[in-house]
This record gives structure tokens, sequence and C-alpha cells, in this order.
């Protein structure tokens, strides 16, 4: 993706294998513009995220202002206009974590690996997140790493798991 | 295919159970909780384990929903005695294996509780954990394979759609929801039968039946294991109500962190399309009906109707002002029948074994069971399923196995944060929708965190304020400058920076928050703050800096006094 793009450019590769998945969902759903959110989900599960081109070419193609589809991204946690990072790991912040010590694990990243929830590290290896609840409550603490949720984590074993995340790239 | 068509298939799977082609089962969950622990690589190994041993013929493998016990996963049943393992380990399935199934005798120190109990349960279902639940919106999860239509329906599945559509009218439908007194399950308890009627009365060519599956309460699983355990059961439950109410169209709104119980509802959706047990004239009936899936995208006000329906027109998921409710004005302007998903997975039950049977159960006020995802500082945390009206005490207790390291009970948190907390002097509440809200807590959605002596409670309300602070929506400005302004008090209260005047302000702004708010989420935002300054409030008084401390405070160098 070039840098810089913006809200009002809307020229995508249209030979980019990412864009012809969004192409398909969009005439899926028939270019309604009601589909924005469905549309939304696709674009960022195959960028990881959702560059501002990416929006300038959805909207054009659901005819709704930009305005609309950007203020609709910004509401849902979901949706991020920056890069997560290769990796992540999402720190579940719910009720029963919490009572099981998320704090502690949030803690310990942000002392031995720098980083705290939101932030990507410079080298766009690693970001670390949190989240209200991934629905694994019973094994809390929680932590998601690339997708693969991780019960009862323990300290020392965690900051081992994403430190070889990050080695591994 | 009509009704006649259904009782055929249904016939010849009852009769494949029947000949018994498998003299053993096995259950593996493959529930979220268990499938992070590793179930997956267990169901795996045990398929090997059977083939290499050549007892495919013999031994029918499942992959299940929740078992209940999520903390002591991977679990795996056999049936049909009901012997449930625990933390089983690819290691010990061989093991397992040859003394289960081989030498027909179960082994004691693998079993479920073995580690905690004295004397671990061969057959699980007398164990404390599960003999005081009552399973109705969870009877076949964690028995049946979620994937199969087919397991469903040996398992009198889409019944009560048959007999809805061949045996009685919208009318009789409604009357016996309303003769159940099933109130729905999302949290404010509304009378389902009397929704369902009012949705019915409105004329419209157009109406709607959504499925609240946002499940927003950060802290709880209840309807993310009814979605992923037993998804068809979901789907009847819409099909019924869509025919009372005279909907044609369903959608049901998943949470986006929920993947693997949206990819199981859709599996659900296709299998029912594909029996035609729904699209157009379902079993003949002349009655249609289609369901689809709305992904959350993350943002807990989507829980709340009105702002679920924007989201699901593609917009921002902010409320509006009520009246017009969605039983009038809802989806697309058409009216609109929204319930729970538990609420939708109790509606089947009661359409077979009828209304009078359900409403005996619970108490006179709360009819039924309540599926509660118990968590925190307890020795066994899982989901469970309990009469309304049983008490606290026994739940966390006989079921929950008591506090986790011997710790001392100190509060429940029920209702998330809308809720509040029930403090150890009411460990014998009766558990219902009338006694939590006289003891300034709410049922919810039914997640219940227990806390221990560690657990400060000026610190959960913070917890609490933060997370409304960061989902208010920000249309209404109690809500948006209200819970900032509670948050940063709390936060001063637990930094030990606050005086009387600040708790007596923050008091004040939590009943102008209450009153002011648009929509519920402000509207209960106070309600964990409130809550636990009734019943803990020596734990904010001890806080606070007393007068004649005043001058001794340090004052930051960048603040003018
Ligand atoms: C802020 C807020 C969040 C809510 N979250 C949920 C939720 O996650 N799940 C749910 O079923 N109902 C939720 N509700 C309640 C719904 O608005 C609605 O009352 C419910 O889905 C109706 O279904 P029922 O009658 O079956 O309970 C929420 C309400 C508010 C105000
Ligand atoms: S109370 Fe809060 S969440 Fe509800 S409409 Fe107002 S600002 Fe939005
Ligand atoms: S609170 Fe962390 S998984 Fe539910
Ligand atoms: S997920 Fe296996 S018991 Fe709950």
């Amino acid at each position: 993706m070039k840098s810089g793009s913006s809200l009002l450019d809307a020229e995508l590769h249209k030979t980019d294998p990412r864009v012809k998945l969004i192409a398909a969902k969009l005439k899926k759903e028939n270019f309604k513009p009601d589909a924005l959110i469905e549309v939304l989900h696709t674009a960022q599960n195959v960028y990881g995220h959702l560059p501002l081109n990416v929006l300038a070419y959805i909207s054009k193609a659901l005819s709704l202002p930009p305005s609309r589809v950007y203020s609709t991204v910004t509401f849902y946690h979901f949706f991020s206009l920056k890069s997560k990072g290769e990796h992540t790991c999402l720190v579940c912040t719910g009720t029963a974590c919490y009572v099981k010590g998320a704090q502690v694990i949030l803690n310990e990243i942000e002392s031995k690996i720098g980083l705290r929830p939101g932030q990507v590290s410079a080298d766009n290896q690693l970001g670390i997140q949190v989240a209200r609840c991934i629905g694994a409550c019973g094994l809390a603490p929680a932590v998601v790493l690339d997708d693969e949720v991780q019960g009862k984590v323990t300290l020392g074993e965690i900051i081992n798991k994403i430190i070889d995340k990050m080695a591994a790239k | 295919m009509n009704r006649q068509d259904l009782k055929t298939i249904i016939y010849a799977e009852k009769a494949k159970v029947e000949n018994n082609k498998y003299k053993h089962k096995i259950g593996v969950c493959c529930g979220a909780g268990c499938i992070s622990s590793g179930s997956e690589e267990v169901l795996k190994k045990l398929q090997e384990e059977v083939t290499t041993r050549g007892l495919d013929h013999d031994v029918e493998i499942i992959p299940t929903g929740c078992m209940g016990p999520c903390n002591q996963g991977p679990l795996m049943k056999y049936l049909p005695d009901h012997t449930i393992y625990q933390k089983v380990d690819c290691s010990n399935i061989a093991a397992i294996v040859q003394s289960q199934i081989i030498d027909k005798k179960p082994i004691e120190h693998l079993l479920l509780f073995a580690d905690t109990r004295e004397k671990p349960f061969r057959d699980a279902r007398e164990d404390p954990f599960f003999k005081s639940q009552l399973k109705i919106v969870l009877r076949n999860c964690g028995q049946l394979n979620p994937e199969r239509i087919e397991d469903f329906l040996v398992h009198d599945g889409y019944q009560a759609l048959d007999k809805t559509l061949c045996e009685m009218s919208p009318e009789d439908v409604i009357a016996e929801i309303k003769h159940s007194r099933l109130r729905g399950r999302g949290g404010a308890g509304y009378p389902t039968g009397l929704k369902w009627e009012t949705v019915y009365k409105y004329v419209n060519d157009q109406k709607y039946v959504i499925c609240n599956g946002d499940e927003g309460d950060p802290g709880a699983f209840m309807d993310r294991s009814v979605l992923e355990g037993n998804p068809h059961r979901v789907l009847e439950g819409m099909a019924i109500a869509g025919y009372a109410i005279g909907a044609t169209k369903g959608y049901a709104y998943i949470r986006g962190e929920y993947p693997l119980a949206i990819k199981r509802f859709e599996t659900a959706i296709k299998q029912a399309r594909k029996m035609g047990l729904l699209g157009t004239d379902i079993l003949g009936s002349n009655f249609s009906f289609d369901v689809e899936v709305r992904i959350g995208a993350g943002a807990f006000v989507c829980g709340e109707e009105t702002a679920l329906i924007a989201s699901i027109e593609g917009k921002r998921g902010t409320p509006r002002p009520r009246p017009p409710f969605p039983a009038e004005f809802g989806l697309w302007g058409k009216p609109t029948l929204i319930n729970n998903v538990e609420t939708f997975a109790s509606i089947s039950p009661i359409i077979i074994n009828g209304g009078e049977w359900y409403s005996e159960i619970g108490t006179p006020k709360s009819a039924g069971t309540k599926v509660f995802a118990l968590a925190g500082k307890i020795n066994y945390s899982g989901l469970i399923e309990v009469p309304m009206g049983t008490s606290l005490r026994e739940i966390v207790f006989d079921i929950g196995g008591g506090m986790q390291g011997g710790g001392e009970f100190k509060a429940a948190q029920t209702g998330g944060p809308s809720g509040g907390c029930i403090p150890a002097g009411h460990l014998d509440v009766k558990m219902d929708y009338e006694a939590l809200t006289n003891l300034g807590s709410i049922m919810g959605s039914g997640g219940l965190i227990i806390m221990d002596q560690t657990s400060d409670m000026v610190d959960v309300a913070r917890f609490f304020m933060e997370f409304c602070m960061d989902e208010s929506c920000g249309k209404c400005l109690p809500c948006r400058v209200g819970t900032k302004m509670m948050c940063d008090l709390l936060q001063k209260i637990c930094d030990n920076r606050a005086t009387q005047i600040d708790l007596d302000r923050l008091e004040e702004l939590a009943i102008y928050v209450k009153e002011t708010s648009l929509c519920g989420l402000g509207g209960s935002a106070p309600n964990p703050l409130l809550s636990t300054l009734r019943h803990f409030r020596n734990e904010y008084q001890n806080r606070l800096i007393r007068h004649e401390q005043k001058d001794q405070i340090e004052v930051p160098s960048n603040i003018q006094v």
C-alpha cells in the first residue's frame, strides 16, 4: 500500500488479490449501502486493518459519503485504521480476567517488552491490544496470541511465549 | 419437505441409534473453553487411537459443545455411563481407551474433580456440580454434535417447530408462551409472551425477528456456549417466533469476538435450509422463514435494542429514544421482535412440554431456569443452569466447589457493568429477578463473578465505570460526560486523593446520570458504584483524606492550588 493514502483517493490496483476479495463481497451484497459493516469486516480481514484509500474505495462503491464510512469505522472497536502488527497479543480485561489479575499481566508486558495496549513495536512485529471478554472466562486470565487462546495464563510463561513469537517472525 | 418427510428422517436416524451401530460413545468437549485448553488435539489423538486399535465400528466419537466445568478442560465424556475425564492430555488417551473400553473400568485419578474431591464420581451426574443443576436450555449442549443437524433431530430437534406449524395457530403459540411466564433473558426480564403479542398485533406486510447474541457483559459466556453447543435450538426458537408474530425474516446478531459461534450458527442455517426447515413453505405449512447472521463489530452499546437495529442497518450503533419501541418501529421501520439467545433457546421445550410445566419451575415471579457463567475466585468455574430461586450459597459452595485457595467469599457480582454486588451477608438470597433488584443489583444476562477478600470494591466500581466510559456512545451528555467525571472521581478515591466532598459529589452525580441518560447504558452505569457504596461504604470512607490531613498532601508542582 502506498503511504499517505487519503479518504479521497479511491484508486486501488484492480489486480491486487485483496481488492478482488473486497470487490467480490461488494458484488455479493449488491452494492447496498446497508452492507457497509459487512464489507468493512471483509476488508479488515484481508488487510489486517483499514487503510484510508480502501475506505475511499468502499465509500464510492456503496455510494456513501466518506464521512459516513469514516465515522462508522471509528465507532466500532473491531475496526482499526492502523496496522495491528505482524503478531498480536490481546489481553482480556473483562471482569473475570480483571479479578484474576489481567492488569498485572499488562504491567509485566509493559515492563518486560515496553509496549502498552494499543501500541505496536517499532519494527511492526508485535502489537498489544486489550479486549473486554473473549468468552473464555472459565479459564481466566486469558490472552490471545495470534488467534490462539491461552487460558489460565501465568506471568513468566506468557512473556516467554510473546518473546518467542517476536523472534520467530 | 413436508411433515411426513421430517418424520421419516427422524425415524431413520433414531433407528440408527437404536440399532446401536456403536457400542460405545465418547464425547470430546469442543466448546471454546476446552478448545483453548487443547481439546482439538485430544479429539484427533482419540480418533487415531480408536482407528489403530481397529475399534472404528464400535466407538463413536462426538465433538460436543460445552459440558459445563470449563476450567477442568479438556473434557472427555464416556457414554452411556456419563463418566467424565478431566484435563485430558494426548499422553493419557491410550490408557483411557484401554481401561474404559477394553477393560471396562474407569481410571479413577483422571476422573472429573479427581484432584479436588476425596472420591470422584464415576457417573458425573451424581457429582454436586451437576446434581444441583436443572438443564433445560443446556439440555443437549455437551451431548450432541452441534455441527450435525441429524444429532439434533434425534434429540427431538425441530419437533416443536413441527408442532407449532401443523397443530397450533399463532395465537395458540403466544398463549402458550404467556402461560409459561417466561421472561426475557437479555437482562431486563420483560415477559416474552407479552412482547410477542405486541409485535403480533401490529399489522404490516413485513416484520422481523432479531436474536440478540451481542453478549456485551464482559465476563459472561452463556449465549456464546448456547450458540456453539446447540445452534439449532436457537434457530428453531426464532422460526417459532417468526410464525407466532407473522415475520418471514430473521437476523442473528452475534458478537464479532465469537468466531466459532458465528461459524456453527452459519452451518446450522445452511443445514436447516437444506432440509427445508428454513426457507419457503416449511413442512408444507405455507409458512416461510429465513435467517441471516450479522456480525457485531465490538461495541457494548449495540446490545441495546435500538442500537443493535442501527448496526444491522449498517450504521453507527447509537440508541434512539423509545417510544416508538422496536415492536412498532424496528428494523427498517418495520415491527420487530428482539429477544436474547437464551430466551429463544427456551422456546422449544415450552412448546413441547407446555407452558404449565415451565411455569411450575422456579419462583412465582420468575419462572424457569437461568444459565449462569460462573467465574472468578471459585474452584469450579464454568457454565451452569439452575432453577430460578436457587440460593447464591448453593451456587458458590455446592456447584462451584467453594472459594479458590481457601479464600473468603466477599461478594458476587451480577449483571456486569449494569449490575451490582451481593455481599457475604446475603449469601442465602434466592436468585431471581426481584430478589436481586431488591439488593440493588440485577439479574442481567447471567454473568456471575465471585470475588474474595483480595478484591478492592472501590477499584471494582472504578473498573466498571471505566468500562461504561469507554463504551458510552456519546450521544447524550449525562452519560458521555457523567461517566468520565465519575471515573475520574473514583480514580481519585482509589489514589487516596479524595475528600468527603468528592464522595458526596460522586453520589449526587450518580443519581443525575442514572435518571437523565437516554439509554440503559448510561441509565445503569452508576449501578456498580451505588451498589458497592451500599454494601461496602466503609471501603470508600477509609480512603478519604480527613480534614486535618489536608495540609499534608503533596500537590504536584503543575497544579495551582
Ligand atoms: C447497554 C445495553 C446492553 C445490552 N446488552 C445486551 C446483550 O448483550 N444481550 C442481550 O440479549 N440483551 C442486551 N440488552 C438488552 C436488550 O436491549 C433487549 O432488552 C433484549 O435483547 C431483549 O431480549 P429479551 O426480552 O429476550 O431479554 C442490553 C441493553 C442495554 C441497555
Ligand atoms: S446513555 Fe450513553 S450509550 Fe446511551 S445513548 Fe446516551 S451516551 Fe449513548
Ligand atoms: S473476562 Fe476474560 S475471557 Fe471473559
Ligand atoms: S468448554 Fe468444555 S466444558 Fe465448557
